[in-house]
């Protein structure tokens, strides 16, 4: 450590506790309260990356969130490293390793730089220029621009981290610990409103708290004296709850705002393991206090990015708060009166000041006194027009300005430094006032955008505000707050309070230069390397629009979105369009103010938690049983169930024709349950189906078909009637919680005069299907009391009956086309039924199926799947399922739909059977189906919906959706594939027993 | 993020609710009498306004009552909620 870069006494740094560690692979010491920035600073390192663009040599240039250039790769650990950090925000601690980004081989020699040198011929948009000819050389020139670019590197394996999320309700959120957020914190607090106070530092106070100077007093003590008493009795009051290093991410209407908290990125290393490290807070809060500040701005001139040029105040706070020196021989570069208060604070802590380089003519304020006082050397109406240094500013050039500040004049003086800090006014965070929809308005005496109009209940004090003189803040806060709280708190009455008044203001956006100024190079956005002179690019080619300009020089684009850029480029936007500020307007800030991880935004939800998993009953057997699961929504459903080594594919053919040829077991307890009651059920059924439901029969099943209000097909499934006024609906897996949605909106807001209610009882019964030809006689092992034979129970019937003392609806009803049973049972019994079923079953080979047979052998019966086989755009006239619509019904949903102009249209696409030439050939689903192979390009007339190998056929089958395919019969069609063509013929959707004999088997 | 006062419920977070689109749209009772254009009408054309705007709002994870909210879309400022078949509290 460079010793005499650390003044000795220092309050806020623990001289005591020294912290190792790594910066660029070098070990280095600082201390506890440090951040990276400053114990950087006091190792003597400004250095800290390269530029995006030019791989020009950048330093540290702040001290908060607002910092544009030190943006580190922070640790090398595959799962936890983390890119794009600000050196300014990292709170130092034993064992921190960083590392630059973008550049290579080092910060310190990096090949990239060669870029400086051509950077004439890299203008604003270079690369949207450039690359867009011929155009199919995209590719190439993709690989080697991604290969270039990006800040920083991605983890690559999973976060270790934990995150955590949280909600807090209060009375007044007070968003920043500065002193007028203390002030409102502790006026809400002691009027016994229950108090949230947040700031994304780990301490109190804001600048105010290293304030101690003559200019800047209260009742006699120093600004940051009285403020450190205000603090202690804030932090004794009840009703308040302070969270530090936490820093507002968004704020959304309803005053509901996320905050993250940081929770152990100040620990040590190896202290930080198995705790959380972030929390977000979603906050609710009846009332919020905006009080984030300002930052302030840097000055626009040739050469101002060389490591050294950093803003003034930061160079303050370095040295009153973390007692670290950023140079030995400090020049000030400013157009206002806080550059004193910097060169007032160095020479108090022994740093010389060179001099201060001011744009204004000559001011009298009581700070600029104070600082003359001391010897302070000014340069009035003068401006820095050049820098010199590589890797470091070694020195400054001083020209006078002229009387309209355009251009320089007179002799050009040469000044030694190794810093310089630079202040070009100051900036309200506007930020989350604007993204709560709060509406700006501009104050053209001093170029800010302040706080004018908002919906919500939501104040912004202090110099977010635009006020940023001490008095000022504390008088107007204090009565702002009163009013907007209603209440009368007079601590702040009758203060004495002294504060240096700025009385001259002078800003020029762009300052001047000796040299031409297309041969200058003045950054606007440190971190995306825009420059003025890009800014006017842009403007000469015609953008007019501040969004549009952002986007083609990419001003204000990078990771810290802007934050010391915006205002300057709007600036210069402005002069140069000719256009007032106030009436170009600003760019939109979007949350989050600094970037979240996505640790803290997914916080808990990740793993087996990022969804919902639901399980049947009978999963334990699936599991049990070796089956493959397939996710079908948010359920598992057994796929198939492979023996040894079987494949998918053949564990399928196996399956299938086990359940055609002597029985098969399916769980199909996923399908939607919905139990519907009520005196007009069957009418309700009436309006939602298709077909006609009143004079079904109790103990009776039907398939219906649900459309949506536009005639296409929403979902189909089984409805039983149980009694007179009692039906269970059965629905799609995917679509039960989407229909029960429809079904209680048509209850509740078209049809309320019904009688009818509906439950979701999916959950509450498990459903055991057995089918295939032996199936009756597996049901008769288990119910011997009840009657199977045809007559007394047939297809499309339902019986209630008893397993073990235990009720349980039987349906005869079938998916497969197979003589087929579904038996629904209290979802605690449906593992002992199925293991009956399963037992009583193994004489017949009894074999269970997953998902995958079942498709299979629906598909060879031509039954659609709704999802798979429709997809929102088909009628059931276009699945040639006339037979379901009744033509009696006065309406239904959908009905009228069904004739109009487009849905009666010949050539819509409509459902079809595929048979391929070759019977061995499986479609891919989802293949294009043509009429011819050699033109291009050839119209698609549909495609292939499902495809399977039929075991039971011996051939593939397919069902596709082709246009005007009804009429298309017996044609030939192609589907044309990678690297061959199929040759399929159109046919019948039903592929195997036509005249359903089996079902009655 | 709104805060949305159910008519059943009271205040809750906007997350339970789901919308529904443009509120005080009639399903016509005689459909089939209408024509292609009249039901195209009912079926397809919605507002989309800016300023105050009348909307269905479901509270879908709560009590799963279908109401009606008044909003302005320009501010999200919820003006009022009332019940299925209430006569709307502003115009």
């Amino acid at each position: 450590m460079s010793k005499n870069l650390r003044t000795s006494n220092n309050k806020f740094i623990d001289q005591t506790s020294r912290i190792s560690f790594k910066f660029d692979g070098k070990t280095l010491y600082g201390f506890k309260g440090d951040t990276l920035a400053s114990a950087l600073l006091a190792n003597n390192i400004h250095l800290v990356g390269r530029s995006f663009k030019y791989h020009r040599p950048r330093g540290i240039m702040a001290c908060g969130s607002e910092e544009p250039n030190a943006i580190v790769q922070v640790g090398n650990d595959a799962s936890l490293t983390e890119p794009n950090t600000r050196v300014t925000e990292i709170e130092l601690y034993e064992g921190l390793e960083a590392s630059s980004q973008n550049c290579w081989p080092s910060v310190n020699f990096d090949v990239g730089a060669i870029n400086n040198f051509f950077s004439p011929l890299i203008p604003a948009a270079f690369y949207y220029k450039t690359f867009m000819w011929p155009a199919n050389f995209w590719k190439m020139y993709e690989y080697f621009i991604r290969k270039s670019a990006g800040l920083g590197k991605s983890p690559t394996k999973p976060d270790k981290d934990i995150y955590d999320h949280r909600y807090l309700h209060c009375d007044v959120l007070v968003i920043g610990g500065g002193i007028s957020g203390i002030i409102a914190a502790k006026t809400a607090a002691k009027n016994n409103l229950n108090t949230l106070l947040i700031d994304d530092k780990n301490n109190l106070g804001g600048t105010t708290l290293f304030q101690q100077n003559e200019c800047f007093k209260i009742n006699n003590s120093y600004s940051n004296e009285w403020l450190k008493k205000e603090i202690e009795t804030l932090k004794s009051l009840k009703n308040l709850t302070i969270k530090t290093r936490t820093s507002l991410a968004a704020y959304h209407s309803y005053n509901y705002l996320l905050a993250r908290e940081n929770l152990t990125e100040h620990l040590d290393i190896n202290e930080k393991k198995n705790k959380i490290r972030q929390r977000l807070w979603k906050i609710r809060a009846k009332k919020v206090i905006i009080a984030t500040g300002a930052m302030e701005r840097p000055l626009i001139f040739n050469n101002n990015d060389r490591p050294g040029i950093m803003l003034s105040s930061s160079i303050k706070k370095y040295i009153d708060f973390y007692g670290v020196k950023c140079g030995q021989k400090i020049s000030l570069f400013t157009n206002n009166d806080s550059a004193y208060e910097t060169a007032i604070s160095l020479n108090n802590s022994g740093v010389s000041v060179n001099s201060i380089v001011d744009i204004r003519d000559k001011t009298n304020s009581l700070i600029v006194k104070q600082s003359e006082k001391l010897g302070i050397k000014v340069h009035w109406k003068s401006s820095v027009v050049n820098t010199n240094g590589y890797k470091k500013i070694n020195s400054i050039e001083i020209m006078q300005l002229s009387d309209d500040g355009n251009a320089v004049v007179g002799k050009k003086i040469k000044e030694e430094c190794d810093c310089l800090g630079i202040s070009g006014g100051w900036t309200p965070r506007v930020h989350l006032f604007t993204q709560s929809g709060g509406k700006l308005k501009f104050r053209d005496e001093d170029n800010v955008f302040l706080p004018n109009k908002s919906e919500l209940d939501q104040i912004s004090i202090g110099s977010c505000n635009g006020d940023f003189e001490l008095d000022e803040i504390i008088k107007n806060a204090a009565d702002s707050i009163n009013k907007f709280l209603k209440v009368n708190n007079n601590d702040y009455e009758n203060l004495e309070i002294i504060s240096s008044k700025e009385i001259d203001k002078k800003n020029i956006w762009l300052l001047p230069s000796d040299k031409p100024f297309g041969k200058t190079k003045s950054f606007l956005d440190f971190q995306n390397d825009s420059t003025a002179n890009d800014v006017k690019l842009a403007l000469r080619e015609g953008f007019k629009s501040i969004e549009h300009v952002k986007r083609y020089t990419t001003t204000g684009m990078a990771t810290d979105q802007g934050k010391l850029s915006n205002m300057h480029a709007l600036g210069i936007i402005a002069e140069t369009a000719g256009v007032k500020m106030g009436e170009l307007g600003t760019t939109t800030f979007r949350p989050p103010y600094t970037p979240l991880t996505f640790g803290a935004i997914v916080g808990r939800n990740v793993g087996e938690f990022f969804d919902i998993t639901r399980k049947t009953p009978l999963h334990d057997w699936h599991v049990e049983n070796k089956a493959e699961f397939e996710n079908v929504g948010q359920w598992k459903r057994a796929w198939y169930y492979p023996i040894e080594n079987e494949n998918m594919h053949e564990a399928v053919q196996r399956e299938s024709k086990a359940a055609r040829d002597s029985a098969g077991i399916l769980d199909a307890s996923t399908l939607g349950k919905i139990d519907i009651q009520g005196s007009d059920a069957s009418e309700f059924l009436n309006r939602v189906y298709t077909n006609a439901w009143s004079k079904l029969e109790i103990g009776k099943c039907r398939y219906g078909l649900m459309l949506n209000e536009d005639g296409m097909v929403y979902d189909d499934g089984v409805t039983t009637r149980l009694s007179e006024n009692h039906y269970l609906m059965t629905t799609t897996t995917g679509g039960a919680a989407n229909v029960l949605s429809k079904l209680e909106d048509y209850l509740q807001t078209e049809w309320p005069e019904l009688d009818v209610y509906l439950t979701s009882v999916t959950d509450h019964y498990g459903t055991v299907s057995i089918c295939g030809p032996n199936s009756k006689k597996i049901l008769s092992k288990i119910i011997p009391d009840l009657d199977l034979s045809d007559e007394e129970f047939p297809h499309m019937s339902f019986k209630n009956a008893l397993i073990d003392n235990i009720n349980c609806r039987v349906m005869r009803i079938s998916f497969t086309g197979e003589h087929s049973y579904e038996i629904n049972i209290q979802s605690s019994f449906a593992k002992s039924v199925w293991e009956k079923c399963f037992e009583a079953g193994k004489e017949f080979n009894i074999t269970p199926y997953g998902t995958e047979t079942m498709h299979l052998l629906r598909a060879e019966k031509g039954f659609i799947i709704a999802g798979q086989d429709t997809d929102g755009t088909m009628t059931p006239v276009d699945l040639q399922m006339d037979w379901i619509i009744s033509k009696k019904k006065y309406d239904f949903i959908g009905k009228r739909s069904l004739y109009r102009s487009d849905t009666i249209r010949e050539d819509r696409k409509q459902l079809v059977g595929l048979l391929t030439d070759d019977p061995k050939e499986i479609l891919e689903e989802g293949a294009q189906i043509v009429a011819e192979t050699n033109k291009q390009p050839i119209e698609m007339l549909g495609h292939v919906t499902s495809s399977y190998f039929s075991p039971n056929l011996n051939k593939s089958i397919a069902l596709a959706v082709v246009k005007n395919g009804k009429k298309l019969k017996g044609q030939k069609l192609f589907v044309p594939m990678k690297n061959k063509t199929i040759n399929v013929t159109i046919t019948d959707t039903v592929f195997l027993d036509k005249e359903n004999k089996r079902l009655n088997a | 993020m709104f805060l949305i006062n159910c008519p059943y419920c009271g205040e809750r977070d906007q997350s339970e609710f789901s919308a529904g689109g443009e509120a005080h749209i009639i399903r016509p009772k005689q459909p089939t009498e209408l024509s292609d254009d009249q039901w195209a009408e009912y079926l397809f054309m919605r507002k989309n306004i800016k300023g105050v705007q009348f909307e269905r709002w479901n509270h879908a994870h709560g009590c799963r009552k279908w109401f009606n909210m008044v909003r302005d879309t320009s501010n999200d400022k919820i003006h009022a909620v009332y019940k299925m078949g209430e006569k709307p509290p502003i115009k």
